[in-house]
């Protein structure tokens, strides 16, 4: 069989050269990733979804999805080439040699079995990793920050959080000393301080075994606090690679420009820039650069011509116009926030308790959100964040105490609101792939809350939707369009006009931009601040984000276990917190490790 | 001061396929398109144009005498005749179309029915849940031939009557499928969003939930229509249909049958009409169905997962 093992590349431990992974029908997903990884060393492969960067960390495995077939290219673990494998040795090789954890792991763990069996069955799969399989596990349970001695072996997944469970997943990883480690998107799904804790748990993993990694994931700054190396990918191409330090210090290609500026920052308010437009689709690249559509440097040579990768300041990049675009930094401005000093409300809630059945999700609420201004409410999940706004609306009528909007009060449940009411508070669902009809064009899910309240005559509602159409950026070409024709940001976009259309006094948004990209979220919260701007609206933005918090809301109120714990002005909440909570959760935010640095004078460099 | 530098969103980039798409309509044309519903509609389509262009090129009368009782094949009798001496050709020719109103019809109601009683079971939840769906139960604790039989014989052989019994025994096994599907859809979020406004749970169901309902709904027609005919027939061959002298293939099977070694055409002919009508509703249906798997993997995987387990369950 193909084991090569030539001296040269016996040191490397993950060599990817010149991957090209193909779909069925023969267009490519995936072209021309060459990359290497040394022991001990992470590889951060980031990327908007639909880029590909999952189907490469699959085929670090020798694994391509159905409907995908790797076609050409190298992928070599200690100088072994995966690719030429059989199916027996493949089967040998993962679990064993590559490690892989996925995304969800509730999904991966059998729900049926608890998870001491689950560890020794993937040891019995790798016999040669351990002597003695229990005293092993043990020890890969204590890497992993969990305690063996718990009783934790003997339980089913379903009785771990969130956080455990990633945890047991990583443990697993490591049990059968791989020496390659793939990590997709591992903490996307966990709340801030667990994410810190599994973060933890990987750098110190891989650098005390010796073990290559490479990290999938969208979100740029939980990728540059623990990797060495970032591989940018876009539309199926690497377009940026080098040390996490220099590419994020000083980005070269315009789409990593791009994806730095989307990231939130904790430490100040300043308007977010997102990556407009869309990535072509898998196998669907456009002639000239990838990218050129949505740059805002692209010239007309760069529709023509494929760019190939150029090194220039340690990195490769993948840029006609590379030399030009190094050192122009994109950058949103400082958000001016308005003082909230207005001691008038529009919605004020008091003494609000919520339960479940018997179970109490609030405890004793008191939230005040002053006219034309917008109110956070952060917190982690199970704090009960997305059920005080959903009190609020009317789709949980399980409450006792007061809410008012200016001078009515709110009952509770939507049964018991009349029109009016239901008219002037509207809501934003955080999944845009679940709140809009898939049988429906645009146009008719925009009419549809114009039909039903009836307060705008009909003559004039069309112009009504063209309106706010134009007011989320989408053109009047989308009105024929289905749900399913949209991106996922541009659904947002339509959910956001759906509230708008009818004009309401209050906007619930709760944690509208969690199912979107980072680079998408960017694009939506600046919209969300602009309209409120605009149209003088009074918004309650739901996250369990904090570093948006700064760049959308004036005041936060932070909830833990249901209660608030923390409540006032944004800045203030942000730079002295007072709570021990609300400082732990400041403290965990993934934040850029390596800053781009703005121009001396502070201003963008780069104007579209 | 920093200046403040939001991008335009530009126009999106033109996406393949893009532009307005017929929905619904268009998977019945698609799964004519492929092999399986091709066969399926030329097999059924042969038979109803049997059926409906029959009584116009019939040579006789369907109940004129013309011939010896079960007359064997030729001269002017092509199928030769039956038991009382008429033609089997004109009889076939004109005993088809009542049969396959009567099946639509029962089709029909036992479809409306049974949607409306599982949609409302499973948005509407609670009491009125639990009262739909516990006499659906009690209907389907009945086997369907004995449960129209039973209705029959008290009121008599009445066309109507036939086509409401039949359909109402259709009835549950729809509002089964319907429920269930309903019950993934009523927790989405665009549900939720026309409750916010407030909507009436009628208008909920209509507008909101039942286009969404079109791939399973569709699915049970045919599935339905397949049984209905078969009932239908079943029913005729037991003198329930129209009263004699009226041809109809159910009944000719029944009353040519004492004659099977001197004429079998007159039994042959019209079975095989209704087994080749079977077999090709059938068919359609199922390609329907599996034209409907790769629609509803753009749109919406609740109505994708009842279509699945409804596709190819005939009873």
């Amino acid at each position: 069989m193909t084991t090569l093992e030539s001296p040269t590349t016996a040191t490397t431990r993950i060599e990817v050269a010149d991957l090209q992974i193909r779909l069925a029908g023969g267009a490519d997903v995936v072209d021309e990733v060459s990359f290497r990884v040394e022991p001990g060393e992470i590889l951060g492969l980031v990327g908007e979804s639909g880029s590909g960067k999952t189907t490469v960390a699959l085929a670090l495995l020798g694994y391509a999805r159905r409907g995908l077939h790797i076609s050409g290219g190298q992928v070599r673990i200690d100088g072994r080439d995966l690719l030429g494998l059989s199916a027996a040795q493949l089967r040998d090789v993962r679990g064993g040699t590559v490690a892989y954890v996925p995304q969800d792991p509730a999904a991966a763990l059998n729900p049926t079995l608890r998870i001491g069996r689950q560890m020794r069955e993937a040891l019995a799969a790798h016999p040669a990793a351990a002597e003695d399989p229990d005293a092993r596990i043990a020890q890969v349970l204590v890497d992993a920050k969990l305690d063996p001695g718990s009783g934790i072996l003997r339980k089913y997944p379903h009785q771990l959080s969130g956080g455990q469970q990633q945890r047991v997943a990583i443990a697993m990883a490591f049990a059968c000393r791989s020496k390659v480690i793939v990590l997709d998107e591992p903490t996307t799904g966990l709340d801030v301080s667990t994410q810190r804790h599994v973060l933890e748990t990987v750098r110190n993993l891989c650098q005390s075994y010796g073990v290559a990694a490479v990290y999938v994931s969208h979100d740029l700054a939980v990728v540059s606090g623990l990797v060495s190396q970032v591989a940018v990918m876009y539309a199926g191409r690497l377009i940026e690679l080098g040390s996490t330090e220099r590419v994020f210090s000083a980005p070269i290609h315009p789409y990593t420009q791009g994806l730095l500026a989307a990231v939130p920052s904790p430490e100040q308010a300043e308007t977010l820039i997102g990556v407009p437009g869309q990535p072509p689709r898998p196998g669907r690249r456009p002639t000239g650069c990838s990218f050129a559509p949505r740059c805002g440097h692209a010239t007309q040579r760069c529709t023509l011509e494929d760019p190939t990768p150029v090194t220039l300041d340690a990195r490769l990049v993948r840029c006609l116009r590379a030399t030009e675009t190094a050192g122009s930094v994109l950058r949103g401005g400082t958000v001016v926030a308005p003082a909230a000093t207005r001691s008038d409300s529009l919605l004020t809630v008091t003494g609000l308790d919520a339960h479940y059945g018997r179970f109490q999700v609030l405890r004793h609420v008191n939230l005040t959100v002053a006219p034309q201004t917008c109110t956070a409410v952060v917190g982690e999940s199970g704090s009960g964040k997305t059920t005080l706004a959903r009190c609020i609306v009317g789709l949980h009528a399980n409450w006792t105490g007061r809410m008012r909007l200016e001078d009515t009060d709110l009952p509770a449940g939507t049964r018991r609101r009349d029109r009016h009411t239901l008219e002037r508070v509207q809501y934003i669902f955080q999944n845009p792939y679940t709140s809009l009809n898939p049988r429906k064009t645009i146009r008719q899910i925009l009419h549809q809350p114009l039909d039903h309240f009836r307060t705008v005559p009909a003559d004039e509602r069309p112009e009504r939707v063209t309106r706010v159409l134009q007011d989320v950026s989408l053109g009047p070409d989308f009105l024929d369009r289905y749900p399913d024709q949209l991106s996922g940001g541009e659904r947002q976009r339509v959910a956001i006009a759906r509230a708008l259309v009818v004009e309401p006094t209050l906007l619930v948004c709760d944690e509208v931009t969690s199912a979107l990209d980072v680079s998408v979220q960017a694009v939506i919260v600046e919209l969300l601040r602009r309209l409120q701007h605009e149209r003088h609206l009074t918004m309650l933005f739901i996250t369990h984000n904090l570093a948006l918090v700064r760049s959308i809301a004036q005041t936060a109120i932070v909830l833990s276990g249901g209660e608030v714990v923390e409540a006032g002005p944004v800045e203030q909440i942000m730079e002295h917190p007072e709570d021990p909570y609300t400082i732990r959760l400041i403290q965990d935010v993934p934040k850029l490790a390596h800053r781009v640095s703005a121009g001396s004078d502070g201003t963008s460099a780069w104007q579209p | 001061m920093a200046t403040v530098v939001v991008p335009e969103v530009p126009a999106p980039l033109p996406v393949a396929g893009v532009g307005r798409r017929r929905r619904g309509s268009s998977a019945l044309v698609r799964a004519a398109r492929t092999r399986r519903g091709a066969i399926g509609l030329s097999l059924a389509g042969l038979v109803v144009l049997v059926a409906v262009v029959g009584p116009f090129v019939a040579p006789d009368s369907p109940t004129a005498f013309v011939t010896t009782p079960f007359a064997a094949p030729g001269g002017a009798n092509v199928l030769g005749g039956d038991t009382l001496g008429r033609d089997v050709l004109s009889r076939v020719l004109a005993g088809g179309w009542v049969l396959l109103i009567m099946a639509a019809a029962a089709t029909a109601f036992g479809v409306v029915v049974g949607s409306v009683a599982g949609v409302s079971a499973a948005y509407l939840r609670g009491r009125a849940d639990g009262f739909i769906m516990r006499t659906v139960d009690v209907i389907l604790a009945f086997p369907q031939l004995v449960f129209a039989l039973l209705l029959v014989s008290i009121v008599g052989p009445k066309p109507w009557l036939i086509v409401l019994a039949v359909g109402f025994t259709h009835a549950p096994a729809v509002a089964r499928v319907l429920r269930s599907a309903t019950l993934d859809l009523s927790e989405r979020d665009y549900v939720k969003a026309v409750e916010l406004q407030g909507m009436k749970p009628s208008k909920v169901m209509r507008s909101e939930l039942l286009p969404n309902l079109v791939s399973p709904l569709m699915v049970e027609v045919g599935l339905r229509l397949t049984w209905s005919i078969v009932l239908m027939a079943g029913l005729a061959f037991l003198g329930f249909g129209q009263p004699p002298p009226a041809p109809n293939w159910g009944y000719m099977i029944q009353e040519n049958r004492i004659g099977l070694s001197s004429n079998p055409w007159a039994v042959i002919v019209p079975a095989a009409l209704i087994a080749v009508l079977t077999i090709g509703t059938n068919t359609f249906t199922d390609a329907i169905a599996r034209v409907m798997i790769g629609v509803d993997r753009q749109g919406d995987d609740a109505t994708l997962a009842s279509v699945i387990s409804t596709a190819g369950s005939l009873p």
